[in-house]
């Protein structure tokens, strides 16, 4: 029997999810700034402090550093503790707790210790926030061994990576897009979780793979639909997790289309789309490759806060879909 | 700084480019607008000429090389400026001979990749697998790519031909390397051949009344200081005039086929087949409907003059809806040719023969001329094509008309 469909926005999504959790295990709680009475910067915990009271869904004050700290010690004392960043800009304030302390101590350690701490951080541009607040710096966080990273592209993955990310032991960063928090889509009710470290194929296609990332999957979805009007099939990957990168399934893709378009909002200057094509290159995939590989990234500026400029300055659905189709027809 | 000169892009989609000649050496003081070198195109050979005053050091391509376009292939330094400063890049080698590879059927029909400078041919990682798995040498594989890049489709295309018969003993034939004129006539006529679907249709034409009408008028033809008439009419003068004016007349027929569109032109651009050494131009005679016969046969006389000198433009052959070819002057009496796309047809002329024609039960000597009309069936369909020729039929017929 399949259960009827219900559809939730992602941040009801994501709230579901962190309900879920804290009502399956007493060690699971949530700190952030204005994550209790005002409910989030996005409305992501929205009642959570009145279903689960104030010492489990925690205000902080406005010291990322020190939260993290908190959060941390928390962690390795036997919490299950899921920090909320207002905005992702504001983690490198607690650069030093994420990147010396979660991301090591397990290793410096012997094992004998983990980490099992949950960030979570709304990310990217498009709301006319500027260059302070609409920064992707998934890549950067990504670069440390140690810690694990996600991007959920839809509701669905966003409860269940969300999940999956409170049961791992080690710190996770869950990168949420700040455009799709009022995205919808079928979420089961059930606990399911989705695994991290594994990509998802959204379309398959023979004549060029896009591996993209959050709200780059469903701009290359759009682009793909278009393409297949022109006859050119194109498969698009959602790569879910950055660390640990699911290579199989860009591999294999790769092999396939013979063709590899990397799409993400990130800067595209050693970015994630950087990492995969040089994956590509390295591997048997490489005597696949019928043309360069395409790198469509954000690009070398800080977001500028003219919503014109902002548009332009990270990948949107008509150059990928110019740029991917130049790709198939040998142009680059 | 010394000024670069650069293979420049002379023709729409000229990717590569050789050097057929200098006409300087390193070390040559040169003027603005001096004769540097000459290119040869798939199409013409161009003459180019140097961009400043100088002195003319660091030649780096080699006459027969292909080379991209835009590279510097020189410097020009001036007054005052030392020429040991190393600006120049490496020289590149001469391209490499078709090489008989495994497969000796593997004939390009585009261009032919240029080496880099490490002498290696720009190939993709699928397409170079491929090469070797079918037993192919890249440089006989024309590359479609950017910068002659070769993909896995071209070396498929490589692949896919069919071997030539050995019908012969090497040593007891000569072999002549193909120029850019031949590839290039060798492509798209293959191209046309195979991918346009071709119909054909036949009229004779009787050439009473233009042959009168042509002697009065050439009996009329203004003088020159030396009492020589300025113009002579040819029959294929006439022939133009006729085609461009049945073009006029069935508007529908002046198109080119454009893959997801057909564009139908305003003005009737006659092309017409030139032979010449090693192979033909069709230079092409704009508006011809609205300009006279001694202007169409002056215009004629010289792209035909320039085509045989290899000197025209590439905007002088390119465009037009059709192309007349007439082989009348060889004796022929009928043939059937192959249109030169985009052009919606092509006309081929026989030669001008006396035969008897029944003319009210009467067996009467006429002077006749068959023309068959090919048509490309995606922008001309039976009927259409019908008109046109049968318009073309009434104004060789009735010359008049065409003053109408």
């Amino acid at each position: 029997m399949n259960a009827p469909l219900r559809e939730l926005t992602y941040a009801q999504a994501i709230q579901e999810a962190l309900a879920t959790a804290m009502e399956a295990d007493k060690r699971v709680f949530i700190m952030g700034e204005d994550i209790g009475v005002y409910g989030g910067a996005f409305q992501v915990t929205g009642d959570l402090v009145h279903r689960f009271g104030e010492d489990r869904v925690m205000d902080t004050p406005i010291s990322e550093l020190g939260a993290a700290g908190i959060a941390v010690g928390a962690a390795l004392a036997g919490s299950r503790p899921i920090l909320e960043f207002q905005f992702s800009d504001f983690a490198t304030l607690a650069m030093e707790q994420i990147v010396n302390q979660a991301a090591k101590m397990r290793f410096m350690l012997g094992g004998k210790v983990s980490v099992p701490l949950v960030m979570r951080l709304p990310s990217g541009s498009g709301t006319g926030a500027a260059a302070q607040h609409s920064q992707s710096l998934e890549a950067w966080l990504a670069h440390v061994p140690g810690l694990k990273v996600v991007q959920p592209s839809t509701p669905h993955d966003a409860k269940g990576l969300l999940l999956a990310a409170i049961d791992d032991p080690d710190p996770v960063m869950v990168f949420e897009h700040k455009l799709l928090y009022k995205m919808k889509g079928e979420v089961p009710e059930d606990a399911y979780r989705v695994p991290i470290g594994k990509a998802a194929v959204r379309r398959e296609g023979r004549h060029a793979t896009i591996v993209a990332t959050s709200i780059m999957v469903h701009r290359a979805l759009e682009a793909a639909e278009v393409l297949a009007g022109e006859g050119i099939e194109v498969e698009v990957i959602d790569l879910r997790t950055l660390r640990p990168l699911d290579t199989a399934t860009i591999i294999e893709s790769v092999k396939k289309t013979t063709r590899l378009a990397c799409v993400y909002e990130g800067v595209k200057t050693l970015g994630i789309g950087a990492e995969i094509s040089a994956l590509i290159a390295e591997s048997e995939a490489f005597d696949y490759l019928d043309a360069p590989i395409l790198r469509l990234g954000g690009v070398d500026s800080p977001i500028p806060y003219n919503p014109v400029l902002e548009k332009a300055a990270v990948p949107q659905t008509p150059g990928i879909i110019e740029q991917v189709r130049n790709l198939v027809k040998g142009r680059i | 700084m010394p000024i670069e000169v650069i293979l420049p892009k002379v023709d729409m989609d000229m990717a590569t480019g050789k050097i057929a000649k200098w006409h300087v050496k390193d070390g040559d003081a040169v003027r603005k607008g001096a004769l540097l070198f000459e290119i040869e195109t798939d199409k013409a050979a161009m003459e180019i000429d140097a961009p400043g005053d100088g002195i003319i050091r660091n030649i780096t391509a080699a006459e027969g090389a292909i080379i991209p376009v835009g590279q510097t292939v020189a410097l020009i330094y001036q007054d005052g400026e030392s020429a040991a400063a190393p600006a120049a890049p490496e020289p590149l080698p001469p391209v490499k001979p078709i090489t008989p590879a495994p497969r000796p059927d593997a004939v390009p029909t585009a261009v032919l990749p240029a080496a880099s400078a490490s002498g290696r041919f720009p190939a993709t990682p699928l397409a170079r697998r491929l090469a070797k798995q079918g037993g192919l040498a890249l440089e006989s594989i024309a590359g479609s790519g950017p910068r002659g890049r070769i993909s896995a489709a071209d070396v498929h295309g490589a692949l896919a031909r069919p071997a030539a018969p050995q019908h012969a003993e090497p040593g007891s034939y000569q072999v002549t390397p193909l120029d850019g004129m031949r590839r290039t006539i060798a492509q798209r006529l293959t191209l046309s051949k195979q991918t346009v679907p071709h119909f054909y249709l036949t009229v004779n034409c009787d050439l009473t009344r233009l042959s009168e009408i042509r002697e009065r008028l050439n009996a009329h033809a203004p003088r020159d200081e030396r009492k020589l008439p300025v113009w002579k009419l040819s029959i294929n003068d006439f022939i133009i005039k006729a085609m461009a004016s049945a073009l006029r007349q069935v508007p529908d027929a002046n198109v080119t086929w454009a893959d997801e569109a057909i564009h139908k032109y305003h003005s009737c651009d006659v092309g017409v087949a030139v032979a010449v050494e090693g192979g033909l131009f069709t230079p092409v005679v704009r508006a011809a409907e609205s300009k006279s016969l001694p202007q169409i046969s002056m215009e004629m006389k010289d792209l035909a003059a320039r085509a045989r000198a290899r000197k025209l433009l590439p905007s002088e052959y390119q465009g037009g809806t059709t192309t007349i070819s007439n082989l009348g002057m060889f004796g022929i009496e009928q043939f059937t040719a192959i249109i030169n796309p985009p052009q919606a047809t092509i006309l081929a002329v026989g030669a001008g023969l006396e035969r008897f024609v029944p003319v009210k039960g009467q067996s009467v000597l006429r002077t006749q001329m068959t023309c068959a009309l090919s048509c490309d069936h995606r922008a001309v369909d039976g009927a259409l094509g019908a008109q046109l020729l049968a318009a073309f039929k009434t104004f060789i017929e009735e010359p008049a008309l065409m003053l109408a």
